[in-house]
């Protein structure tokens, strides 16, 4: 299975090497190394390499290559799946996952990646598991360990991985018992230069905050399960009371996870939130061009269109931009050719507008297409798929808790053709 | 100085160091300098190497932290070894921790030290604590030292019966280990393997099966027994371990079952081939050969692994869609689509395989993914992979119905900035073209607007898939011809300007007029073309040559001279080999008679194909799929088998009893191969002994039971390995014919007449002796093992049958049939939770009874083992069978209905509390040890006053064992009597001290975790002794 793991950062040092089986000598990342030399942007490296010896499976992740070392046979998607695991882990033991979070905690990343393989198996991939095993670090307990000398390791088998639901541990105890799901939409489209819809969908998650003592049995049902599609669960849900009743019905891990993530029926017609009117032109002479971009509000059902932003990938030949902005600020990076206008709340009345011009390198051609526009937005209270939660129930606990459900509508991959 | 600076060394350190570059001359210093960075280096180590010895825990955790940090930036920390490895007795558990993993790195390095700490794992092996015990196995086995190989072996075989899941867990995983470690081993390996296949837990299932593709992939056979099992488990066994069991159940089910795919099983290479070219709906309608029947336990798998397609593991998600398209009727394999699809959403590596695996899937079956066409068009911010695998797909996708859409979303990514996914769709396009007759010309118009795209490279190839769609159709198109040569003097690109030249060539008939021209600036520019081009200007020269020879003479010698001092040895070659051919002299005349035909011959359009045409070679799924190579360690699915193999051997154990039990009814079915191996036949000899090897679970129960006992048991243990090694033996003998049918088939008139002699031998307890036996572990290895925890529980004949037999069914209510229950208190042979049922039958009628069996039961849940039907009972006859029942350790009457052929009755059996007991023998001191892990609330106790003749002790274990089903402790003193037994549906021991006192009184304690049934049956035994 899973030899070793280097942690390579994007200009290509190696700063943190696990082998699970007999060393592997570092030098099997030139490969690699050589790979992502050819390629143009990071994302742009092969996740898998086949080398002389070795089969290497890289992910690129929160800018870092997590690169792994296999030398028989395994499913490609078992290494990426773990590899993005051990991603999460890291973030969610500290908070983020980047190169220095890494280094400053390099010992402890260290046990926890032993924990999580065995002879590069899986052991340990849940965090309620490991958390037990190696308890993340605070303030408070990392004064209290230099004071007592007590350490961050436990020494007793976590309680969730010897029983049938390992995601949750025994004994756990809140004074405020309360449970809190997310509903978060995602939106995912083509739009063409006219404005019609090319392609769109909704995808949703529902997430959930849990904090419930004891060991709670909860069931969530929705007004209108017909309207999903196709479903993937948390291990924690009964896939068969699912299948006869449509109602989620499960004992919950105790904090944040994800519950279910969710596609929403194809039959229904997506509601696009936004119209966006653009024009984007380069003069025939081929010295520059008009970008003139203006964004409303369409089907929004009643609600405020927030966090409104555009991406723009402009030419590699645009020189420099000289652009006004009507509402909010934009800005121009250079090097990547990066054009960004952060919009913010939509007003109906007096719509945002970005226009100007663009300036082309001298003597370079007339640009071949232009560039489509990423758009970012989010709509509080409103789940643009009319999906709504209709009760939680909670079974084998005597105290009444705090229950509450949020829904967000937001962009995913949204772009506009121009 | 000198003395100056060595007192400076005494005191050591890198100060020394520095005075000395400080002190000696300029010209020096720098080597000074030199010398104190390597020293304060040095300190480092030895810094660290001081804060190891050091007795203060703390300065050698920070110590520890250090050297692992080192170790995780790939420095070598080697040289502290011998400073590491003192600690690895350490109480501190993060300290320890640290060592372990610090072991794990460099005791491959350092053999020899590494020894020195294998002993404290061998005695953390021991620990109470399950997560000391797993991790010392761990670190043990990931020693990769092959002194220390037996230990590790007997370690794992130890770790195999824990009883804690977790260690068989960490059990299964250094079996992997120690198999890279030494092959040698593999055999006894397997037997482990083989072992924790049984095992029943959630947790182990996943390694052990890890392990079994590591260490035998090729022993199907161990996974037969198994089979049903890790289906029924699949659902909450933990995701990684879904992963490998759904592939090698795939590999298994190929070997085990017939095809599910209406073409004939026999000819499936060949129907599949066939399946590629024609239309799907066309080979569906053909008639069938003969109808299919699905092995149940193919669908079994089938549906246990559904549900799993919502898993958030992705790897689950394609390993069940993997499942599907190698397993599934071609109908149902649809299904696994929609959540394809949605894998798409995830991360860009996932999307890159999941891609691939779909590419793979759609050249097939383009119906599968058709209505989610969408899903597959290509955003600007997709990585170039993902966007050429899109692409692919897309081209795959495309039919007649939806090719407009296909074309238009086309004509969007040619115009992309990333021009090689320019150049990709261009092809793409030109597969349309050919795929679908209908849009050919539309395309090919679309490809020719395209030459005058600013872009070179999509000029190229646009040129380049125009000329590969002439060939198809050369008789319509010479205006496109003599367009592309209008464009050739624009065009720079080497592979376009070869194309066009070779088009002119091979067409220069349609364009007379223009081919001789541009044969003509070719002349004039050959030098400073590229090879390829120059080949094809020769070409070109060689068939104008042959075709308008009046015009192109002079400037065909003139090319064929450039030609001949060419750099390029190719061009050389192919001048001189050109010039023979064409220009007629004497020597060759024979061959340029045919120069027409072989330079002008008709050339075969190129088939322009998908580069996932046949990479369904590989299974779905796999890295050798992915890399379109055959990765170290794949293996192959094998093709399905014409017939299948017999489908019983996959019968299990809980099923197994029946076919004893055609001993006494031989009605159907024969006993699988499996019931030789479980039991040995000496169960017909007079003296009765039945070796029972026990799956794993039940082991464990039994040696958590009595880990107490060790010491004593441990003499039983050696005792019984000589018993275990015959039984053994004979399991080799049976394991040999695996598949032997042993058809103990006993005709219809041996029946009774074996039921009669067996029955007898059967209830004459005293020869009747049970054993549970470790037989799996070679004695060898238990005699030498120090930490061996091998434990025979003795389940001991019962001391007392009550004769005493129940009614079940009155003959007046029974219409003719009458029935009476007793309990023979003897293990059941079906399953050992089972208490076993005595019952006689007898038709008091004057007619035969036919077909008399168990129906319904209540409640529902009631676990019964039925006897079979008894088919015929003639009048005035009488027919003794057994059944099992699961009393769940309570006293509920089971109730279920004992049917004829016409009627039912509802009939019900009350169990005492004493028949739900097992007997057991233990010594005294076992007895105590037991006593004292059961106090407080297990214990319950009454004093009674006895009846004075029951003041000697053998009345007094007499009505005892009258009303419960114990075994008898031999006691030391003579006033206290103990009876030891176990419930037989959990196990739970139940001990009985009756403490005689003066003036005829008598204590009565009853010690077991069963509190309700110690109640009970302290009121049982209160009763009978006072009366008595």
């Amino acid at each position: 299975m899973i030899h070793s793991l280097f942690l390579i950062n994007p200009s290509g040092d190696i700063f943190l090497e696990k082998h699970w089986k007999s060393v592997v000598s570092r030098s099997v990342c030139d490969y690699f190394l050589e790979a992502k030399e050819k390629a143009l942007e990071p994302e742009d490296v092969p996740p898998v390499i086949h080398t002389p010896r070795h089969y290497l499976i890289s992910i690129y992740r929160d800018k870092l290559f997590f690169l792994s070392v296999i030398q028989t046979e395994v499913p490609p998607l078992f290494v990426i799946e773990f590899l993005h695991r051990v991603a999460e882990m890291i973030q969610d033991y500290f908070g983020e996952c980047s190169e220095t979070v890494v280094k400053d905690n390099m010992v402890m990343v260290y046990e926890l990646l032993e924990e999580m393989l065995d002879n590069g198996f899986p052991l340990a991939t849940e965090s309620n598991v490991l958390k037990e095993m190696i308890r993340p670090p605070t303030i408070l307990r990392s004064v209290v360990n230099t004071l007592t000398g007590t350490s961050n390791i436990g020494d007793t088998l976590p309680t969730g991985q010897l029983s049938t639901i390992p995601w949750r541990r025994a004994g756990v105890k809140y004074t405020n018992n309360e449970a809190y799901f997310d509903v978060v939409e995602e939106i995912d489209a083509i739009l063409d230069q006219s404005g019609t819809t090319v392609f769109a969908e909704i995808q949703g998650v529902v997430g959930a905050c849990v904090k419930l003592s004891g060991m709670p049995d909860l069931t969530l049902s929705f007004m209108n399960p017909r309207l999903l599609d196709d479903v993937s669960f948390h291990p924690c849900v009964r896939y068969k009371r699912w299948e006869s009743e449509r109602v989620l019905s499960f004992i919950p891990p105790d904090g944040n996870f994800t519950l279910m993530t969710y596609h929403v029926n194809a039959q229904n017609l997506v509601a696009i939130p936004v119209y966006v009117k653009q024009s984007i032109s380069f003069f025939e002479s081929g010295s520059g061009g008009r970008l003139d971009v203006t964004v409303g509000p369409k089907q929004t059902m009643g609600k405020t269109v927030e966090g409104v932003m555009v991406t723009v990938h402009l030419p590699k030949t645009i020189l420099s931009v000289n652009l006004t902005a009507t509402q909010g600020s934009y800005t121009y990076d250079n090097g990547t050719k990066l054009l960004v206008w952060d919009i913010g709340k939509l007003n109906p009345q007096k719509l945002p507008n970005l226009r100007g011009s663009l300036s082309l390198q001298a003597g370079a051609p007339k640009p071949e297409e232009n560039p489509s526009l990423n758009i970012d937005l989010k709509i509080q209270q409103l789940a643009i798929s009319g999906l709504k939660v209709n009760r939680l129930d909670m079974f084998g606990e005597k105290y009444k808790p705090f229950k509450g459900v949020k829904y967000i509508t937001k962009a995913g991959k949204f772009q506009v053709r121009t | 100085m000198s003395t100056n600076n060595l007192s400076y060394n005494d005191q050591g350190g890198t100060d020394s160091a520095v005075e000395v570059g400080q002190e000696t001359t300029p010209t020096s210093s720098n080597a000074g300098a030199g010398f104190g960075l390597f020293s304060v280096d040095f300190k480092k180590n030895d810094d660290l190497k001081e804060m190891l010895e050091s007795n203060k825990e703390s300065l050698k955790l920070e110590a520890m932290k250090r050297v692992v940090g080192l170790i995780a930036k790939g420095k070598n920390a080697s040289e502290l070894f011998p400073a590491v490895v003192k600690n690895v007795a350490s109480k501190n558990i993060e300290l320890k921790k640290l060592v372990y993993v610090y072991l794990v790195r460099y005791a491959e390095e350092q053999q020899d030290l590494a020894l020195l700490s294998i002993s404290t794992f061998q005695r953390a092996l021991k620990d109470p604590n399950q997560l000391i015990r797993a991790s010392a196995l761990r670190v043990l086995s990931s020693i990769r030292v092959p002194i220390i190989v037996p230990i590790m072996m007997l370690a794992i075989k130890e770790a195999a019966s824990d009883m804690s899941p977790y260690v068989r867990k960490t059990s299964a995983h250094a079996i992997q280990k120690l198999y890279s470690l030494d092959q040698d081993q593999k055999d006894l390996l397997i037997e482990v393997i083989e072992k924790l296949l049984k095992d029943k837990s959630t947790l182990v299932a996943g390694s052990v099966v890890m392990a079994f593709e590591e260490v035998c992939p090729d022993r199907i056979d161990l996974i037969h027994k198994n089979y049903r099992k890790l289906c029924n488990l699949l659902v909450d066994v933990e995701e990684w371990g879904q992963v490998v069991i759904i592939s090698m159940l795939t590999r298994y089910a190929r070997t085990q079952f017939t095809s599910p795919w209406k073409e004939d099983g026999v000819f499936d290479e060949h129907s599949e081939r066939a399946f590629y070219e024609s239309d799907e709906e066309k080979t569906r309608n053909e008639p069938e050969a003969k109808p299919y029947m699905m092995d149940p336990d193919h669908r079994l798998l089938l549906r246990n692994t559904k549900p799993l397609l919502q898993s958030r593991n992705t790897a689950v998600v394609m390993s069940v869609a993997q499942l599907y398209w190698h397993l599934a009727p071609k109908n149902e394999v649809s299904i696994v689509t929609k959540s394809l699809v949605r894998l798409l959403r995830s991360h860009r590596e996932v999307q890159y395989i999941v891609l691939q695996n779909i590419a793979s899937m759609s050249i097939q079956r383009k119906g599968m993914f058709e209505p989610y066409m969408k899903s597959f068009y290509v955003r600007s911010t997709d990585a170039t992979h993902i966007k050429s695998l899109k692409l692919e797909i897309l081209t795959s996708l495309a039919n007649e119905a939806n090719i407009s859409t296909v074309l238009r979303e086309f004509q969007t990514y040619v115009k992309s900035q990333d021009k090689e996914f320019a150049a990709g769709t261009i092809q793409a396009i030109g597969r349309c073209a050919t795929n679908i007759s209908e849009v050919t010309d539309t395309c090919l118009n679309g490809l020719v607007l395209l030459l005058s795209n600013r872009d070179e490279t999509v000029v190229a190839e646009s040129v380049v898939v125009i000329r590969k769609l002439l060939q198809t159709q050369p008789t319509q198109h010479s205006d496109i011809i003599k367009h592309m040569a209008k464009l050739f003097d624009n065009i720079t690109v080497p592979m376009a300007r070869a194309s066009i030249l070779w088009l002119m060539g091979e067409y220069c008939e349609r364009v007379p007029k223009i081919a001789p021209d541009v044969l003509r600036k070719m002349a004039k520019s050959f030098t400073s073309e590229e090879d390829i081009v120059k080949l094809q200007t020769v070409n070109l020269a060689a068939k104008l040559y042959l075709t308008n020879s009046k015009q192109t003479k002079l400037l065909t010698q003139y090319i064929l001279n450039l030609g001949k001092y060419d750099q390029n040895y190719d061009i050389r070659d192919r001048t001189r080999f050109i010039r023979q051919l064409i220009v007629p002299n004497d020597k060759n005349g024979a061959l340029s008679k045919y120069a027409h035909r072989i330079l002008l011959a008709p050339k075969p359009a190129p088939l322009l194909e998908s580069a996932y045409k046949d990479r369904d070679r590989y299974q779905l799924g796999t890295l050798s799929h992915t890399i379109n190579t055959k990765a170290s360690g794949y293996l192959e699915l094998s093709d399905w088998p014409a017939v299948a193999p017999d489908q019983s051997v996959r019968n299990v154990e809980v099923i197994e009893p029946v076919k004893i039990h055609h001993f006494i009814f031989p009605s159907t079915a024969h006993p699988t191969p499996a019931l030789h191996q479980g039991w040995s036949w000496s169960t017909l000899s007079p003296k009765l002994q039945i070796n029972f090897a026990t799956d794993a679970e039940s082991r464990v129960e039994n040696s958590s039971q009595s880990s107490e006992e060790s010491d004593e048991s441990s003499s039983q243990s050696e005792k019984s390995s000589s018993e275990s090694e015959s039984d053994s033996e004979k399991k080799k003998r049976k394991t040999k014919t695996p598949l032997q049918k042993k058809t103990v088939k006993p005709t219809a008139k041996d029946g009774p007449y074996l039921s009669k002699c067996y029955q007898p031998t059967f209830c004459s307890s005293d020869l009747f002796i049970f054993s549970l036996i470790l037989s799996v572990c070679p004695p060898v290895y238990s005699a030498l093992s120090p930490l061996s925890l091998s434990f025979p529980l003795q389940v001991s004949g019962p001391a007392f049958v009550p004769e005493k037999s129940h009614d079940l069914l009155h003959r007046m209510t029974g219409k003719g049939l009458s029935a009476q229950y007793q309990f023979p208190r003897q293990p059941c042979l079906y399953q050992p939770t089972m208490v076993s049922v005595q019952i006689s039958l007898t038709n008091t009628s004057d007619h035969p009874l036919e077909q008399i069996h168990i129906g319904d039961r209540s409640p529902t849940g009631l676990n019964i083992h039925c006897f079979n039907t008894v088919e015929c009972l003639e009048p005035e006859a009488s027919v003794t069978v057994f059944m099992g029942i699961d009393f769940n350790d309570s006293t509920q009457a089971a109730n279920f209905q004992l049917c004829t052929k016409e009627d039912h009755f509802s009939v019900s059996i009350q169990p005492a509390v004493g028949d739900l007991f097992l007997p057991i023998t233990m010594t005294e001191l076992d007895f105590r040890k037991e006593q004292g892990k059961l106090l407080g609330m297990n214990e319950s106790s009454a004093t009674i006053t006895m009846a004075a003749e029951n003041m000697t002790s053998q009345p007094i274990s007499r009505p005892v064992a009258t009303v419960a089903n114990l075994g008898v402790v031999p006691s030391g003193q003579d006033d206290i009597h103990r009876f030891a037994g176990k419930t037989a549906s959990s196990g739970a021991v139940v001990l009985v001290t009756v403490e005689l006192r003066e003036s005829s009184t008598a204590l009565i304690t009853i010690n077991t975790e069963k509190s309700v049934m110690g109640s009970m049956l302290l009121r049982d035994l209160k009763q009978a002794l006072a009366q008595a």
